[in-house]
C-alpha cells in the first residue's frame, strides 16, 4: 500500500477550465457583472463576488426521456394507501414524481462567484478600457535607489572597482608587499652570481621576498568594497478625493446611476493609483452634509438645489482636515447642473477658492438617457465654463448614456503636463 | 471479544486526530479484515490525501486524477464550490478510481475514524467491486486508464494548439453532448486494452491521411433512380445500421470530419464506456462498500482497536449516510443507493444465515446456506443493479421499506393510481418494477442509426422507439440534434416512433458549418 500526500499539489488545477468557462459565458458574464453593480457598495465591488449567470448559456444537453405518456415510480415509506387507491395529483406537477437527483440545482440560475481581479477585468472591459499605463496620475508613493558610499559587503555586480584597487594598493604599499621588480632582480642577481655564499645569501633573502608576497596578497578580501545604494523615499503625499452630487428632487434614477458608476470608476482607479485615498462623500439638496457611502448612493434625499452649500462643505473640510501642503486633494462633482439663480455668484466665489487648492477638479454633468452630451446650457455649466476660461484646473464634461461614461472618465484622467493640465 | 489485557494499547488511534502512520495502521488492520476474514480480492491499494479544494477539482472531472480541459468542468467546479461555501453541501467523504493500483482519495480534514471509515469503504469495498464485477472486468482497463486519460489529454491539447481552441470545444461539446448514446451495450470478441489504443492511434492517422473514403466513392451520382429495398439492405449492412452506438458510427462514417476529430469523438467514446458500468451498478457498488465498511469498522470495534467512542462516531456517520427518507419527507429525493444497496446486502445476509419460511420459498438457492461472504462474492461478481434487484429484493425488504407502486397515466383525469403496495399480491410486481427502473436500457431512451440517405441529400436517420407513449425532451432534443447534424455535416432526422409504429413526432436539423 501506498500513501501519498497530494496536498501540496499544485493548486487551482480547474483554473484552466475556469477560465474556459468565463470565455465561453463572457456576454453573459458582463450582463451579471452590470446587474450586480446596481445593488453593491463600491468597496464590496473590490472583492469580486457572486453573480448569477442564466443557465441556458451552458446548456450540457444529452437525449432525454421527455413529457407524455405513462409513467411507474416504486417508492418508498408507504403509510396509508391500499392497492386501487387514487392518489390526486398535486397542482403543477405530476403525482408523486420523484424529482430526479442532482435536477433541482440551479435550474433557474447558475451561482459564479468571481475573484476581485475577474470581476474588475469583466467590468473594466465592459467599459473598453484603453491602455491605463498612458494616463495615470503621478504616483505618490515611490521609493528610487541613490548612492550611499559603499559597504563591505553586496552583489558582485555592485563591485566598486576603483576604491578597491585603491584599498588594495593602500595596503600593499603599508605593509611593503615586495613589488614584481624587486623580485625580478633578485632573480637575476642569483643567475648573474658566481659566489656560492653570496647566492645563498640573495636565495635566502629571495625565499624570505616571495614568503612575504605570498602572505600579503595583491588583492585581499578585506579590501573588496562595494557600492552601496538605500531606497530613498520620494515625498509621500496623501491624497483625497471629495465627491460631491447633487441629490435633489430633479435628479432622475438614471442620472444617479450615471453618477455612482463615475464615482465607482473613480474609486477603483484611485485605489489603484494611491496606497491610501481617503474618500469624503457630500451630498447636497440645498444644503450639503458629509455622508458614508451607503448614504450618498442610496440614502433618500429630496430638496431644493444650492450647489454653493457643497462646495462651502469642501472647503470647510479642507480648512479642517486636509492641509492643501501634505494633501493631495482631488474633487469630482456631478450634477444635473440646475442650480438656483440667486446661488450662482457664491458658488463661483466659492470655486475660485477651491480651485488652487486642488491638484483637479472634475464635473461631470449627468443628463437624461437619450439627451445631447455635447451642448449644455445649464445654469452651472455656464458658470464653471467662465471659470475654467480662467484657466484654473477644471475640466468638465456632459454624460447622457451609460456607455459614455468611461471615455469621459478616461479624458477627465489623462496624463496631463504639469503646465498643460489645465484643460483649454 | 477484547483481548483480555490492555486493550488501550491495541487501538489504531486515539481521538480525531492522525498522521501518516496512523493511515498505514488503519489500512493494514483494515486489510486484515477485509482480505483474511471477509475474503476480498483488491488491487493494491493507493492512498492519497488530499485537500478540499482538491477534492472539489476532482469532482468537477468526473471523479478523475487527470483529465482534458473543457469548459464544463470548470462550470462544473464552479457550481459545487457555490454550493460548498454557502455550506448547502458537503463534500463525499472520499472519491475512488477503477484502477490499479486502486486510488482512494482522503481529505485532510476527516477524523481518523473518518479515514477508517473511507479506508474500508472505498480501498476495500469498491475496490473489491471493481475487481470482480463482471461488467468492469469486460467493460474497463484498470491497468490501462490513468494511462490513456494522460494520452487523452496530451492529445486534445496539441490538438488545440494545431486547430485551435474553438474547433477542439466546438467538437468536444457535440461528443459530450452525444455521450450517452456513445457505449456498446453489447460485448463484442475484443477486450478493452486502453494502452493499445494509444499506439493504434499513430497507426490510424497514418492510415487514414492516405485512404480514400470508400462509402463516398460509392455515392451513386446521377443514375440514382431507384434504389431496390435490396440495396436498402445491403446499404445498411456496409454502414452497420441499426446502430445504437451514435459516436461510434460518427466517427467511422461521418464525411467530412477530419482525422482528429474521429480521434476526439473516440476519446469521448471510450470515456463514456468507462463510466458505463458505475451507471448500471450504483446500487450494489454502494451497498457492497457501505456492507464492507459496516463489517470491518464493527470487527475493528470488536478486536479493541477502536474506541467506543470513536465508534459512535462511525456509527452517526454511517446512519447518515444510509438514511432513506420516505416519498413525503421533504429530504426525500428518489432512493438512496447506499441505504437500497446496504439494506439490500444486509437482508441476503440474514436470508443465508436465518431463513425464515417465506425466505425459503423465494429464494431456495441461498437460504440456508450459512456462508454469507461467499454468497455475497458471488453476487457481487456476477450481477448489475437490474438483475440484482429482480433477484433478491425480498418481500422482506418490501415490507421493511413500506415500498408502493404509483401507476401515472396523463389520461386518468382523477389522479394517480396506487397499483400495488408491500402485500402477497404487490411483491413480485414491485419487485419487477423497481429492477426497471435501474435498467439503463429502459430508462435511456432506445434511438438508433437507422438510414444514410446515399442517394439524395445524405441525410441520416435516426428512430427513437418510444416506451410508455413518452417523447423525448423536445428542447435538449433540438440541440443534441444540431451538434450530431454539426458532426455529421448534412441534414439530419429524428423520427419518434410509438407503440403501433407511426412516426409520431419528427426533429431535424442542418449542419450551421463544418465542424473543423
Amino acid at each position: 500500500m501506498h500513501i501519498v500526500d497530494r496536498r501540496l499539489n499544485p493548486r487551482g488545477k480547474s483554473l484552466e477550465n475556469r477560465q474556459r468557462f468565463l470565455r465561453r459565458m463572457k456576454g453573459a458574464v458582463q450582463q451579471a457583472v452590470k446587474r450586480s453593480l446596481q445593488n453593491r457598495n463600491i468597496r464590496d465591488v473590490l472583492d469580486g463576488g457572486e453573480i448569477s449567470l442564466p443557465i441556458d448559456g451552458m446548456a450540457e444537453p444529452s437525449l432525454r426521456r421527455g413529457d407524455g405518456g405513462t409513467a411507474d415510480h416504486i417508492l418508498p415509506g408507504n403509510r396509508a394507501f391500499v392497492e386501487g387507491d387514487i392518489i390526486p395529483r398535486p397542482p403543477g406537477g405530476r403525482g408523486g414524481k420523484p424529482k430526479d437527483a442532482g435536477e433541482g440545482d440551479g435550474e433557474d440560475g447558475f451561482r459564479f462567484v468571481l475573484t476581485r481581479e475577474e470581476f474588475l477585468d469583466v467590468f473594466l472591459d465592459d467599459l473598453e478600457l484603453p491602455d491605463l499605463a498612458k494616463r495615470r496620475l503621478a504616483e505618490t508613493e515611490e521609493e528610487t535607489p541613490v548612492r550611499a558610499g559603499y559597504s563591505v559587503s553586496g552583489s558582485p555586480s555592485n563591485i566598486a572597482v576603483g576604491r578597491t584597487t585603491r584599498l588594495a594598493m593602500m595596503r600593499r604599499v603599508a605593509l611593503h608587499r615586495p613589488r614584481r621588480e624587486e623580485i625580478e632582480a633578485l632573480q637575476r642577481q642569483i643567475e648573474e652570481c658566481e659566489d656560492d655564499e653570496s647566492r645563498l645569501a640573495l636565495e635566502a633573502k629571495l625565499k624570505s621576498l616571495t614568503e612575504k608576497s605570498r602572505r600579503i596578497p595583491y588583492i585581499d578580501p578585506l579590501d573588496v568594497r562595494y557600492r552601496r545604494f538605500e531606497n530613498e523615499p520620494k515625498p509621500v503625499a496623501k491624497a483625497v478625493m471629495f465627491c460631491l452630487m447633487d441629490v435633489s428632487g430633479s435628479m432622475s434614477e438614471h442620472m444617479k446611476d450615471l453618477a455612482k458608476r463615475f464615482y465607482l470608476l473613480l474609486y477603483l482607479f484611485l485605489s489603484k493609483r494611491y496606497k491610501k485615498v481617503e474618500i469624503v462623500f457630500i451630498r447636497h439638496t440645498d444644503k450639503a452634509e458629509e455622508v458614508d457611502e451607503e448614504t450618498f448612493f442610496y440614502g433618500p434625499a429630496t430638496g431644493g438645489t444650492l450647489v454653493s452649500s457643497a462646495l462651502a462643505a469642501m472647503r470647510r473640510i479642507i480648512a479642517a482636515r486636509f492641509d492643501p501642503a501634505e494633501w493631495n486633494i482631488y474633487g469630482a462633482q456631478a450634477s444635473d447642473g440646475d442650480n438656483a439663480h440667486s446661488d450662482g455668484n457664491l458658488s463661483g466665489q466659492l470655486l475660485r477658492e477651491i480651485l488652487p487648492l486642488c491638484q483637479y477638479f472634475a464635473y461631470i454633468e449627468v443628463g437624461e438617457e437619450g439627451g445631447d452630451s455635447s451642448i449644455s446650457r445649464s445654469p452651472l455649466w455656464m458658470l464653471y465654463d467662465g471659470i475654467r476660461s480662467e484657466l484654473l484646473p477644471l475640466s468638465m464634461r456632459k454624460v447622457c448614456r451609460r456607455g459614455e461614461i468611461f471615455p469621459v472618465f478616461h479624458e477627465l484622467f489623462q496624463k496631463r503636463d504639469a503646465q498643460s493640465r489645465v484643460t483649454p | 471479544m477484547t483481548m483480555t489485557m490492555r486493550p488501550r494499547e491495541r487501538l489504531l488511534f486515539e481521538g480525531a486526530d492522525w498522521d501518516f502512520s496512523t493511515l498505514q495502521r488503519i489500512h493494514d488492520a483494515c486489510e486484515e479484515i477485509a482480505l483474511g476474514e471477509l475474503g476480498l480480492d483488491v488491487y493494491p491499494n493507493q492512498i492519497e490525501v488530499i485537500t478540499s479544494e482538491q477534492m472539489l477539482d476532482a469532482y468537477s472531472s468526473t471523479g478523475m486524477p487527470l483529465f482534458y480541459r473543457h469548459w464544463s468542468f470548470g462550470k462544473h467546479f464552479a457550481h459545487h464550490e457555490a454550493f460548498y461555501r454557502r455550506g448547502m453541501r458537503d463534500l463525499a467523504y472520499e472519491i475512488v478510481i477503477n484502477s490499479s493500483p486502486c486510488i482512494s482519495y482522503l481529505m485532510e480534514e476527516n477524523t481518523a475514524t473518518m479515514q477508517t471509515l473511507v479506508t474500508a469503504h472505498a480501498a476495500f469495498g469498491h475496490n473489491h467491486f471493481f475487481k470482480n464485477n463482471y461488467l468492469f472486468k469486460l467493460w474497463t482497463d484498470a491497468e490501462g486508464i490513468l494511462d490513456y486519460l494522460d494520452f487523452a489529454k496530451g492529445y486534445i491539447t496539441r490538438c488545440e494548439e494545431r486547430y485551435g481552441e474553438t474547433a477542439v470545444e466546438r467538437t468536444l461539446d457535440a461528443a459530450h453532448a452525444l455521450m450517452s448514446h456513445g457505449v456498446h451495450r453489447y460485448a463484442g470478441k475484443t477486450t478493452i486494452d486502453l494502452r493499445q489504443e494509444e499506439k493504434r492511434q499513430q497507426e490510424r492517422r497514418a492510415h487514414e491521411e492516405q485512404m480514400f473514403n470508400d462509402l463516398w466513392r460509392t455515392v451513386p451520382v446521377g443514375r440514382a433512380k431507384k434504389a431496390s429495398d435490396g440495396g436498402l439492405e445491403k446499404r445498411r449492412a456496409a454502414l452497420g445500421l441499426p446502430q445504437d452506438n451514435i459516436l461510434y458510427f460518427l466517427e467511422k462514417t461521418a464525411p467530412r470530419l477530419q482525422p482528429w476529430q474521429r480521434e476526439i469523438l473516440r476519446i469521448v467514446r471510450h470515456v463514456a464506456q468507462y463510466f458505463h458500468p458505475q451507471r448500471q451498478t450504483r446500487v450494489m457498488n454502494e451497498g457492497t462498500a457501505t456492507f464492507v465498511h459496516y463489517q470491518i469498522m464493527n470487527r475493528l470495534h470488536e478486536r479493541g482497536q477502536i474506541s467506543d467512542g470513536n465508534f459512535l462516531e462511525f456509527l452517526k456517520s454511517h446512519s447518515n449516510v444510509v438514511f432513506q427518507p420516505s416519498y413525503d419527507d421533504r429530504r426525500f429525493s428518489g432512493f438512496n443507493p447506499y441505504a437500497l444497496g446496504f439494506a439490500m446486502m444486509q437482508d441476503i445476509e440474514r436470508i443465508v444465515t436465518k431463513p425464515t419460511e417465506e425466505d425459503r420459498a423465494w429464494f431456495p438457492d441461498i437460504s440456508g446456506r450459512g456462508d454469507a461472504m461467499a454468497v455475497l462474492r458471488d453476487i457481487w461478481a456476477n450481477y448489475r443493479d437490474e438483475s440484482f434487484i429482480s433477484q433478491f429484493l425480498s418481500p422482506n425488504l418490501i415490507r421493511q421499506l413500506r415500498l408502493f407502486h404509483l401507476y401515472d397515466d396523463p389520461e386518468q383525469t382523477e389522479g394517480v393510481l396506487v397499483s400495488a403496495i408491500h402485500n402477497e399480491r404487490g411483491y413480485l410486481r414491485i419487485r419487477r418494477q423497481l429492477s426497471r427502473e435501474y435498467d439503463i436500457g429502459w430508462t435511456d431512451p432506445s434511438i438508433d442509426i437507422v438510414d444514410v440517405d446515399l442517394a439524395g441529400d445524405r441525410r441520416l436517420l435516426l428512430q427513437h422507439i418510444m416506451m410508455n407513449g413518452s417523447y423525448l425532451q423536445e428542447a435538449d432534443t433540438r440541440l443534441v440534434l444540431q451538434h450530431l447534424a454539426d458532426l455529421w455535416g448534412y441534414d439530419v432526422l429524428l423520427q419518434e416512433i410509438d407503440d403501433s409504429s407511426t412516426v409520431a413526432r419528427e426533429h431535424s436539423a442542418s449542419p450551421r458549418k463544418i465542424v473543423q
